[in-house]
């Protein structure tokens, strides 16, 4: 995979040239993670390695600058993730009201450890660092979205509404 | 007894988010009146008020906004304009006030990063928004939109004569990212390691070019000090101690939430009147930490008469950082609180100093051991040591914020950690 067509086809082209347009052309670079992000976006969660290497094309970088950008960052993957990325803040905060509990919740009902993956693919469970909402603890962030204020219950039922949904 | 903040004297009247955080909604809690005559007012009658007002930076530092301002050359060289970016990579545990600035009151900041650019010689800002912000960034980001569309930014801001762009840029996950050299190096398209300073971001910032860095608190109060006056604001507090200031209460109290207080304010009076009180009375306290995740945890003992602002708290032996107050009250596990803190760091240190890279691994493990009672006699000693061996090492002051937390818990809660040794001096059980 190389040159920008490929990797933000359509629309994304766009997209990927308005984020360009924020910064100096001499200064292509400083795009870089809101296009690896972008990247992310549209292949499925994560970055596989061809994915990165075509970010650094598009953007004149060599790839192991990139590279170790994606593995900086914890919001990059460089594996797969589920449809549903279940992210559990850890951090003093949302423990002390209850964290522990939230992520009991999500590992029994979804079977699995952070850090796996359900085998059907849907859900991955991960423990975070602070994610800022600590008035509103304890926080789970799911993809985009924050949940706040969640006990173990509410967490469980979450995640049934939405194998149920995907079920359908 | 403080005078308690008057609500004409607040900065923020939709923090909340219960009214419109539009520009209409906006416009009617006066954003936005007669920016041009502020921006008429020039750099230096900007950066005038802000000084005089006592402004000190809220992101933690505490520094003087205004001197900071200062130097940033006086003549910006064409080929080397200036920049402002607004640090909104909001990231230290117990603080989430940023937050609802960018999602409730966007044209506070928006208008503030306005004004501000103009105090710098800059025509260009960045928003650094920190990437799990989704929602937050949306917000942002529509709030600009309409901005540019009615004339407020872009060329000849404001019917000002003054050009001004405003950009959003996304992180990507890393609390270093939120130390403001970290954070130009994020911006540039690199990891987040911090420089060394000299030279300062006012010399030599963003791609080399003169640059002021400045968190979003900061930023969205100048509008309103512009409007009422450096009195107006110097009036509020005690010296050196001035203004209002949002506190976010978080952990064992009733409800937590951020709040906009006289600065100075007691650590009872918050937690009583603002955050329906501690969990099971003020009696049940254990223990605050009282100015987000880096700041010295102090015992309840030491909450009674405490003072919320920089000086009051550097009294009492911690320090105000970013006023994210975090409560514990008697059932806590103070030692488990403190050990998620240091794995907290653990987990952030960018990795390039020896010291923090290394240091922040074995303060987390050690304060594992004591957490599951499993610690060696000499534990005790060795984590003394380690932290006094990353503060102060390291280049930028993530080491000192990771051995902070650590070292007040030696010193205030030193008894039990001493019943966490293995076999201990005393039983478990309290």
């Amino acid at each position: 995979m190389s040159g920008g067509t490929e990797l933000f086809p359509g629309p994304d082209r766009d997209a990927a040239e308005a984020i360009l347009g924020r910064y100096p052309p001499a200064h292509r670079q400083s795009a870089v993670l809101p296009l690896l992000d972008l990247a992310q976006r549209r292949h499925g969660g994560w970055l596989p390695p061809a994915v990165v290497d075509a970010v650094g094309d598009y953007l004149g970088m060599p790839s192991m600058r990139v590279r170790e950008l994606v593995t900086f960052y914890s919001m990059f993957h460089d594996r797969p993730v589920g449809r549903y990325l279940v992210q559990v803040c850890r951090t003093t905060p949302c423990w002390l009201r209850g964290s522990d509990e939230v992520l009991a919740g999500a590992r029994e009902e979804l079977g699995i450890a952070p850090g796996e993956t359900t085998p059907d693919g849907l859900f991955t469970l991960i423990e975070v660092e602070c994610l800022g909402a600590c008035a509103d603890a304890p926080v789970v962030q799911i993809n985009d979205d924050y949940h706040e204020r969640l006990d173990g219950e509410r967490m469980r039922a979450w995640l049934r509404d939405r194998r149920g949904a995907e079920d359908d | 007894m403080t005078e308690p903040v008057r609500d004409a004297d607040r900065v923020f009247h939709n923090l909340d988010g219960s009214g419109d955080g539009g520009l209409a909604g906006a416009r009617r809690r006066g954003d936005w009146d007669d920016t041009r005559a502020l921006i008429l007012r020039g750099r230096d009658a900007i950066q005038g008020t802000v000084r005089e007002s006592g402004l000190r930076g809220r992101g933690g530092a505490g520094f003087s906004t205004g001197l900071k301002w200062s130097f940033m050359p006086k003549e910006p060289a064409p080929e080397r304009p200036h920049y402002l970016i607004v640090n909104a990579d909001e990231s230290e545990p117990g603080t989430c006030k940023d937050r609802e600035i960018l999602r409730h009151e966007p044209h506070k900041l928006i208008e503030g990063t306005l004004l501000a650019g103009v105090g710098i010689g800059a025509h260009t800002a960045y928003i650094y928004v920190r990437g799990e912000f989704e929602a937050e960034r949306r917000c942002l980001e529509a709030a600009l939109t309409d901005c540019y569309a009615d004339g407020l930014l872009g060329p000849d801001a404001c019917g000002s004569g003054y050009d001004f762009e405003v950009h959003v840029h996304r992180g990507a996950g890393a609390y270093i990212c939120g130390e403001e050299t970290g954070l130009i190096e994020s911006l540039e398209g690199k990891k987040g390691f911090p420089r060394l300073k000299p030279p300062f971001p006012a010399s030599a910032g963003l791609w080399g070019c003169p640059t002021t860095v400045n968190n979003v608190e900061t930023i969205a109060v100048v509008p309103t000090i512009l409007r009422r006056g450096a009195p107006w604001f110097g009036g509020i507090g005690r010296a050196q101690n001035t203004g209002t200031k949002l506190f976010c209460v978080s952990g064992h109290v009733e409800r937590p939430g951020t709040v906009e207080a006289a600065m100075g304010i007691p650590l009872r009076e918050l937690i009583e009147q603002h955050a329906g009180g501690v969990r099971g009375g003020w009696d049940n306290l254990l223990a605050v930490i009282p100015g987000g995740s880096s700041t010295k945890v102090l015992p309840a003992a030491a909450c009674e008469d405490l003072r919320m602002d920089f000086d009051g708290l550097r009294e009492a032996g911690s320090a105000l950082g970013t006023a994210g107050v975090i409560v514990m009250d008697r059932s806590t596990d103070i030692v488990a609180a403190i050990a998620r803190l240091s794995h907290f760091y653990w987990h952030e240190s960018c990795g390039q100093c020896t010291p923090c890279r290394e240091g922040t691994g074995w303060v987390s493990r050690i304060m594992d051991r004591f957490v599951a009672g499993a610690a060696a006699p000499s534990d005790l000693d060795t984590l003394e040591a380690i932290c006094g061996q990353i503060e102060g090492h390291t280049i930028c002051a993530l080491g000192d914020a990771a051995a902070w937390p650590v070292q007040g818990l030696l010193a205030h809660f030193r008894d039990e950690l001493e019943r966490r040794v293995a076999g201990g001096r005393r039983p478990l059980a309290a």
